[in-house]
C-alpha cells in the first residue's frame, strides 16, 4: 500500500497525472470505496487492502471527461473491463495513466460472516503486505481467525489469470487463487427439470428489490440512457410487483451484457441480498463459448464480438432444444 | 359431482413473421387456402433482427404460451445480414430462458420464405400441437394480465 502512494504522490507531483482514482477506508474495516486523490493530504485515508474488490474501470468513463490525466490503479480483472470500455470508445486511453496493481484475492465480507463471526471490530491480515494466509478478526467476542482462501470472493476461485491486459506499469505481486470451475454451478443448474430450475431461480429471484445496483456497478453496463430508467418501461424505478419483473429485469440486464460481459464478478459482489448474479452472465459466456468459439470480453481490443458478428454457419437456435 | 367444461385448452401463440419473407409466407399460405389454427397470433415486423428480447419476454409476459420468431432463410434476408444476427441473439435468449426454466419447447425460431405458404401452415401446425403438449405457460405470466 505504501508503494502505491509514493509512486502516487510522485506522479502527482511531476504533473503526469492531476487526479488519482484509487480506494480510501470506509466507515467499517471491511468496506474502502472508491475516491479521487487529488492533493497529498488526500492520502491520509488511502486504502489497497483485501477488501478492495471494486472494479475502478467504470469510474474511468467519468474521468475521461475530465481536464487531465488521471492515474488508476487496476487489479489483473479490472483490466479486461478497462479494455472493453476501451473498445466501446467509452474511456480515453490518453487520459488514464495505469498502475497495474497485484492481486492475492480479495475478500467477501459476507463469507467471513457466514463463518459465523459476527460483531467485526477490526480485521488484520488482509494488508496483502505477507503471504495473506489468514485472517484475524477482532471481535466483541473475543478475537477469531480464519483462512484467507475462505473469505474470498467467489470470483476469485474462478479468476481469469493474474495477469494485467492493460496497464503503464505494474507493482505489488500476485498469487494465482484459481482452485474452482468457473462454470460448474452452470452446469449443474442445466442439468435440472424445468420445475427445479424455476424454483431455483425463483428463490433466488425472489429476494430482488431492484435497488439497480448490479447495473450501476457493471463496467459493461455503460449506456448513457437505460432501458430500465425509462418511464415507458413498467418495471422502471420501483420494486418488482411480481415474479415476472424480477425475471425480466435480470434476463434483460444480463442479455444487454451479453458477449461484452468480462465476468468481473462486480454485479454479485455488491447485490445487497446476496443473488448470485453472475449465474446468469456466465450462462451467457458458456453459450458464447460453446456456440460460436471460446471468447473472452477485454482480452483483446481488437476482436469482432459475438454478438455483433455472426458467420454463415451458426448454429440454428434449434439447438437449445436438442442438445442433450 | 363435477361440472364437465368441456374445455379443451386453446394455447396463445404470438408468431413474430418478418415483412419480406415470413409474413408473405403467411399470405400465400392463406390464399392457398392451406389451414393453421387461429391460436397463432401474426404480429408484422421489418426484419426477424427487430425483435427485441424485450419482445419475446413481453409476449409471455402478458399471456403467451409459445413465441415462435420467423425470418427468411439464412443468405436472403432483405436487409442482407439482419436473420443472422437475430439467429445469434435468438439462440442466447432461448438458451437463457431454457435455464431458468421455461421448456424449451415454447420458443422456437424458423425460417419461411414468401413462397413457402406450405412450410407456414406445418409449421404452425406443428408448433401449436407441441404448446398444447406443454400446456399453460405458467412460468413466465404476469398474474396481473391473467383473467
Amino acid at each position: 500500500m505504501q508503494e502505491l502512494i509514493k509512486r502516487a504522490k510522485e506522479l502527482l507531483a511531476d504533473g503526469t497525472v492531476v487526479r488519482v482514482l484509487g480506494w480510501k477506508a470506509g466507515d467499517l474495516p471491511y468496506n474502502p470505496e472508491p475516491a479521487y486523490f487529488a492533493k497529498d493530504t488526500d492520502f491520509a485515508d488511502f486504502v489497497y487492502n483485501g477488501f478492495c474488490g471494486a472494479n475502478l474501470s467504470k469510474y474511468m468513463i467519468e474521468a475521461s471527461k475530465m481536464e487531465g490525466k488521471t492515474l488508476v490503479f487496476l487489479k489483473p480483472c479490472d483490466t479486461y473491463s478497462f479494455n472493453q470500455l476501451l473498445k466501446e470508445h467509452r474511456v480515453e486511453r490518453e487520459k488514464a495513466y495505469i498502475i497495474g496493481v497485484g492481486c492475492k484475492g480479495k475478500l467477501d465480507i459476507e463469507k467471513i460472516k457466514a463463518l459465523g463471526i459476527k460483531g467485526i471490530q477490526s480485521i488484520s491480515g488482509a494488508e496483502l503486505t505477507d503471504e495473506a494466509e489468514t485472517l484475524t478478526v477482532q471481535t466483541l467476542y473475543g478475537e477469531k481467525t480464519c483462512a484467507y482462501k475462505d473469505a474470498m470472493l467467489e470470483r476469485c476461485h474462478v479468476c481469469k489469470g493474474k495477469e494485467h491486459k492493460i496497464y503503464d506499469e505494474l507493482l505489488l505481486t500476485s498469487r494465482d487463487t484459481t482452485d474452482a470451475d468457473r462454470f460448474a454451478e452452470v452446469a449443474r443448474i442445466e442439468g435440472l427439470s424445468p420445475e427445479e430450475k424455476f424454483a431455483f431461480f425463483q428463490k433466488e429471484l425472489g429476494k430482488c428489490i431492484r435497488c439497480n445496483a448490479c447495473r450501476n456497478v457493471c463496467p459493461a453496463c455503460s449506456c448513457r440512457k437505460c432501458v430500465f430508467d425509462s418511464n415507458k418501461f413498467d418495471s422502471s424505478q420501483k420494486a418488482n410487483a411480481d415474479s415476472f419483473e424480477e425475471k425480466m429485469f435480470h434476463i434483460i440486464r444480463a442479455f444487454h451484457v451479453a458477449g461484452r460481459c468480462t465476468d468481473c464478478g462486480e454485479c454479485s459482489r455488491v447485490c445487497p441480498q446476496g443473488i448470485p448474479l453472475h449465474l446468469f452472465n456466465r450462462k451467457f459466456i458458456k453459450d458464447i463459448d460453446e456456440f460460436y468459439g471460446e471468447y473472452q470480453a477485454g482480452e483483446d481490443v481488437d476482436a469482432d464480438a459475438p454478438l455483433t458478428s455472426f458467420t454463415f454457419e451458426d448454429v440454428e437456435p434449434s439447438v437449445v432444444s436438442t442438445r442433450s | 359431482m363435477s361440472i364437465e367444461t368441456n374445455e379443451t385448452f386453446r394455447p396463445k401463440i404470438v408468431a413474430f413473421c418478418c415483412n419480406w419473407c415470413s409474413y408473405a409466407g403467411a399470405d400465400l399460405a392463406g390464399s392457398s387456402r392451406l389451414s393453421y389454427p387461429a391460436d397463432v397470433k401474426i404480429i408484422r415486423v421489418p426484419c426477424s433482427c427487430r425483435v427485441n428480447p424485450m419482445f419475446i419476454l413481453r409476449a409471455f409476459e402478458k399471456g403467451a404460451d409459445g413465441v415462435i420468431l420467423c425470418g427468411c432463410h439464412p443468405g436472403d434476408c432483405h436487409y442482407s445480414t439482419g436473420n443472422y444476427y437475430a439467429r445469434r441473439r435468438m439462440t442466447l435468449l432461448f438458451s437463457m430462458l431454457d435455464y431458468i426454466g421455461v421448456e424449451n419447447g415454447r420458443t422456437r425460431v424458423e425460417w419461411v420464405s414468401a413462397a413457402e405458404g406450405v412450410k407456414f401452415s406445418a409449421t404452425m401446425n406443428e408448433f401449436v400441437e407441441k404448446i398444447r403438449s406443454l400446456g399453460k405457460n405458467v412460468r413466465l405470466g404476469d398474474l396481473r394480465c391473467r383473467s
